[in-house]
């Protein structure tokens, strides 16, 4: 559980970190640090040298511009949690923060360190994919459903850093929730479903149904998306997620287990939007 | 004597300094000069080693010298602390335990190679460049499985894996009688999950030796510096026990997992003195998971029999017990004498007979932790007694009513003689049953159960009545049954010359609050304040001797001691009280703190009368000076407390995850002096004994690596996983020592885990749920439900 050594760098700007991850291919972005710490202590990675974002001002922050809210790559989970903005414009994200480790994890750990990470139990993929955001790199705009790559995989081009990600506020009227049943040692997501969805005079116009945990990385399910749109319940469309999918397993969960259980989540989190 | 503190809550005093931070623990000591110590583990879990080279690793920055365990063939192994024969006489199989392999690993985390270093980082960074050519050969780490025929052999020179069988209780002819005779068999295979102890401080050695007093220093995270002494120096490095001195520091819990000596304990001291500096070494969280010594891991098929009136005829018990690689110090005494001989449990059962099988095996070594054994035998009486009232068709409490052993308290009436060695000192069991069922409104639980199962809602109700067998214990006993080691305790009541007192105890404090609860005793046993009270622990060189603190014998024990010696001081106090008020001792009263002429107003203070034996100008004749005094207390019996933990609890229909609605503690562990720590102590254990069953548990793969070693994977209970406990006590003083306290450390862990277990089943017997392993896992519950 101790790291090799490392060399530290404290970035001072985007340009700086990129400039210095470019010059060392083989450097890791410290963006918050609790997923990347533990992997460096257990010596699973060795990278030379960790840049730091956390001294970038400009990477921190929430805001409101042009019908999108922009939220620095280096926001922490608390300060989502907690955010007005948030909780009154896109309050999935605020409902996913909660759901996130503890407090001091909230309070370290970053939005974008956590999607560049990628971790296919994570919480916030679900957030980005029904809301159709985009990350925001310094080199291009990558809308969510194409971020995601897989296992511990994105779209993030060697040099490429997030800085932000940007949520279309959602029209008025979209209903939309997190459900996570998480592993009681890590808290991650063994399932994870989130919802968003629009009516029209009762009849659903539109569904986003997004899950983590459940397969290599997240992912729309679109089996559950083409039932809502049909007008099945949240009983009948539930049971229609994780099929034809991949499904993880581990020595907690079987895909047995999984499988089902991303139905279940499904459903309770259908059942709020629905309801 | 005043009555001010026993019996109040009292703060804890020792807290200021751990909720500031302050806490001294050994990692906290820098030593001049220090170096800092890496053990490279085995990766496998059984593997032969071809040849291992450190030329390069020697050479890396700052590595002082690299050892292997071709350094230590001349050195002994650790030894186990407890002899235990097979049933046929002959002694156990006691394989050496060396300081580190010589040719062969034996778990996943054996200690292949100590290096020092200037800095831990860089001993770790020369750890990684050892070369070792490995040949992995075949292991298993599951008990029965390495007793099947053809399984690897993990110790080659004996023929198979027992580490020794052995048996408890009536004669099996008359156990498999009595068995026939019975109305009712209820039958369950169990495995008793094993568990990582994972006390928040992970340990910590320093080995230290100085040249010119040719004196050794050991700082250790340990749970009895004298005993760590003994076995060090005795047994492993003969090495005169008046030159090494052992200091426990502040400790940070314990749980059993820091009683025994570990081989690190010897390479530090080792090292310390061939290098000419003193050594750290620290584990860290993974090497915990690999190298403390892991608890339970049993694996049984148990029988209870009943007549036709519900009574219990006769229980049969055949139980593996894996040991882990190697014996550690208490191991062989756990799954025996503090296991088989608690199989009575609450009840009149007239047959008992158990066939324990202890196995090697390629793990770590299995150990007490926390309540060692008794939760096992707890496990399958509670489990058997409640499957047999829901097969029967009887009310659980009611089975427990009719099977009670009747009310005796030890002094007008004898002990309760068991059929497994065992004599109960004082028990009355049915009030701990009808408290816990008045705080749980039983008749309205039934209702709303009944009521809930209309909407599908799964509630459930599991009951535990336990009897554990504590504050271990009389020397004698405990040497006819194979301890190498006395199981006193010593303390020393110094009155300093102002009437302060500094008490040295044998028993060593790691979270347990003794700096309070035995100060309150003190305090008031001299009827003097708290603040002039010290309790001083963990240093050979200033405690006489100390057996340590496990089996939740400190104040039974170690309390005794001090109550001894405090009879000692008054016993002299008075005679120079008498001297100085000019009357005869017989005339004299104490109490408040002073020594009163009965029926006058003329008495001497507690104070005065210390001064006077250290300044004794005015002294009786024939009176050595001073006010000290040492005693070493060996009780005639284990203490036994008792009680009735209730669990209520839902279950998920769609998840099977198990939620804790209420659990009520209502146990007899005596006498209290310190109702707020005794609390705390229960709902520790409660925590422990819930987080066994539903969410602790090592798993080992088909290699035998370790599959869930860190805190991602293994499911430690946290504060919101619990309801807030109802705790409530019924107190039958010990008969048998001064405080007439029994105990009260292991008692939530030991009654909690069949409660909660019981409640499960309570909630799914209705849909045909008849078998749940622990942990119950949301899946493993699932399971069961769908029949999957």
């Amino acid at each position: 559980m101790l790291p090799s050594s490392i060399e530290y760098y404290k970035a001072s700007s985007v340009a700086d970190a990129v400039g210095k991850l470019k010059a060392n291919p083989d450097a890791k972005i410290l963006a918050g640090g609790h997923s990347l710490i533990p992997v460096l202590k257990l010596r699973l990675n060795n990278p030379s040298m960790l840049i730091d974002l956390g001294g970038i001002n400009s990477l921190s922050g929430i805001s409101e511009e042009n019908g999108y809210i922009q939220i620095g790559s280096m926001t922490t989970h608390f300060d989502l949690a907690s955010s007005a903005i948030v909780k009154s414009k896109i309050p999935i994200f605020a409902e996913v923060a909660e759901t996130i480790g503890d407090i001091q994890i909230r309070n370290m750990g970053t939005i974008g360190g956590s999607i560049a990470h990628a971790d296919p139990s994570a919480d916030w993929p679900v957030a980005l994919l029904v809301t159709d955001s985009v990350v925001v790199t310094n080199e291009r705009q990558i809308p969510a459903a194409d971020f995601f790559t897989g296992f511990f995989s994105t779209a993030l081009n060697e040099g490429e850093i997030v800085t932000g990600i940007s949520v279309p506020i959602p029209a008025n009227g979209t209903k939309m929730t997190y459900k996570k049943y998480p592993q009681p040692a890590s808290r991650f997501a063994i399932a994870g479903c989130g919802v968003a969805i629009n009516s029209i005079n009762g009849n659903v116009s539109s569904a986003r149904v997004a899950f983590t945990g459940v397969s290599n990385g997240p992912y729309r399910d679109t089996a559950v998306e083409t039932a809502l749109l049909d007008g099945a319940d949240a009983d009948t469309a539930s049971k229609l997620a994780a099929e034809n999918v991949y499904i993880r397993e581990d020595h907690y969960a079987s895909p047995e287990y999984r499988k089902e259980m991303a139905k279940v989540f499904a459903r309770k989190a259908l059942e709020v939007v629905l309801g | 004597m005043s009555n001010k503190y026993i019996g109040q809550s009292i703060k804890r005093v020792e807290d200021k300094r751990f909720i500031t931070g302050k806490g001294r623990y050994t990692d906290d000591i820098q030593l001049p000069g220090m170096l800092y110590a890496h053990i490279l583990r085995s990766p496998y879990a059984h593997a032969r080693i071809i040849s291992i080279d450190t030329t390069a690793a020697s050479k890396m920055k700052g590595v002082v010298k690299i050892y292997t365990g071709k350094d230590y063939e001349a050195v002994n192994g650790v030894p186990c602390g407890w002899q235990v024969n097979f049933k046929d006489g002959t002694t156990m199989r006691e394989p050496k335990h060396p300081l580190l392999v010589t040719d062969i690993a034996r778990h996943v985390g054996d200690g292949i190679a100590l290096v020092v270093a200037t800095d831990k980082y860089l001993a770790c960074d020369a750890a990684e460049e050892i070369k070792i050519n490995w040949e992995v050969l075949p292991s298993v780490t599951n008990a029965m499985e390495a007793m099947k025929p053809g399984a690897p052999i993990v110790h080659a020179e004996y023929a198979d894996n027992r580490a020794f069988d052995w048996q408890i209780g009536n004669p099996k002819e008359e156990v498999d009688a009595a068995m026939a005779s019975a109305h009712h068999i209820t039958k369950l295979d169990f495995v008793n999950n094993r568990l990582a102890p994972n006390a928040i401080e992970p340990r910590s050695y320093i080995g230290h030796y100085d040249p010119v007093y040719e004196k050794y220093t050991l700082y250790t995270s340990t749970q009895n510096p004298h005993l760590i002494r003994l076995l060090m120096c005795a047994f492993v490095l003969g090495i005169p026990e008046h030159k090494v001195r052992v200091v426990g520091p502040d400790v940070g819990g314990g749980f059993g997992s820091k009683i025994y000596h570990y081989t690190e304990e010897a390479l530090v001291t080792l090292a310390a003195k061939d290098l000419g500096k003193p050594v750290k070494w620290t584990s860290d969280r993974s090497e915990a998971f690999l190298s403390d010594a892991h608890g339970r891991d049993h694996i049984s098929t148990a029988e209870m029999g009943f007549d036709k009136n519900g009574l219990i005829v006769g229980l049969r018990i055949k139980t593996f017990a894996n040991l882990g690689a190697y014996l550690s110090t208490f191991s062989t005494c756990v799954p025996t004498y503090l296991h088989g001989t608690l199989l009575q449990g609450l009840y009149t059962t007239p047959k008992i007979h158990l066939d324990m099988t202890c196995v090697f095996t390629n793990t770590v070594a299995v150990d007490a932790y926390r309540g060692a054994g008794r939760p096992e035998a707890t496990y399958l009486l509670e489990r058997l007694i409640e499957v047999g009232a829901h097969e029967m068709g009887i009310d659980p409490t009611d089975l427990r009513f009719k099977n009670f052993i009747p009310p005796f308290d030890g002094v007008t009436q004898p002990g309760y003689q068991t059929q497994v060695a065992l004599q109960y000192d004082s028990g009355n069991y049915a009030p701990v049953l009808q408290r816990g069922m008045e705080m749980l409104g039983y008749e309205n639980f039934k209702k709303e159960q009944a009521e809930s199962r209309k909407t599908n809602k799964l509630l459930g109700v599991g009951f535990s009545t336990y009897i554990e067998a504590c504050g271990i214990a009389p020397s004698a006993v405990v040497g006819s049954l194979g301890a190498r080691a006395g199981l006193f305790e010593s303390a020393q009541v110094r009155v300093q010359p102002t009437g302060k007192v500094s008490v040295f105890t044998g028993s060593h404090s790691h979270g347990q609050g003794h700096e309070t609860t035995f100060a309150q005793v003190v305090a008031d046993k001299l009827g003097i304040p708290l603040a002039d009270v010290d309790i001083v622990h963990g240093d050979s060189d200033t405690v006489a001797f100390g057996m340590g603190t496990y089996g939740s014998r400190s104040l039974a024990v170690g309390g005794s001691a001090i109550v001894k010696s405090i009879e000692k001081v008054l016993e002299k106090g008075a005679k120079i009280a008498a001297h100085k008020l000019e009357c005869l001792v017989d005339d004299l009263e104490y109490a408040e703190g002073k020594w009163t002429i009965k029926g006058t107003d003329k008495s001497i203070s507690f104070a005065d009368v210390s001064l006077t034996a250290y300044v004794p100008h005015v002294y009786p004749p024939n009176l050595e000076p001073g006010l000290d005094f040492s005693s070493f207390y060996d009780p005639t019996n284990f203490t036994y407390p008792f009680g009735c933990h209730i669990c209520v609890v839902e279950v998920d229909a769609d998840t099977g995850k198990v939620t804790i609605k209420r659990m009520i503690a209502v146990d007899d562990v005596g006498n209290v002096i310190n109702p707020m720590i005794v609390d705390g102590q229960i709902h520790g254990g409660l925590a422990q004994g819930i987080g066994q069953a539903l969410l602790e548990g090592v798993n080992y793969d088909s290699d035998g690596a370790l599959q869930n070693g860190s805190y991602m994977d293994y499911a430690m209970p946290r504060a919101d996983d619990f309801p807030m406990f109802e705790t409530d006590r019924k107190t039958t003083p010990c008969p048998h020592n001064p405080l007439g306290v029994k105990g009260a450390g292991e008692a939530g862990a030991i009654g909690s885990t069949p409660a909660v277990v019981n409640a499960v089943m309570n909630a799914l017997w209705h849909k045909g749920v008849r078998d749940l392993s622990m942990p119950m896992t949301p899946e493993s519950v699932w399971r069961a439900m769908n029949k999957k």
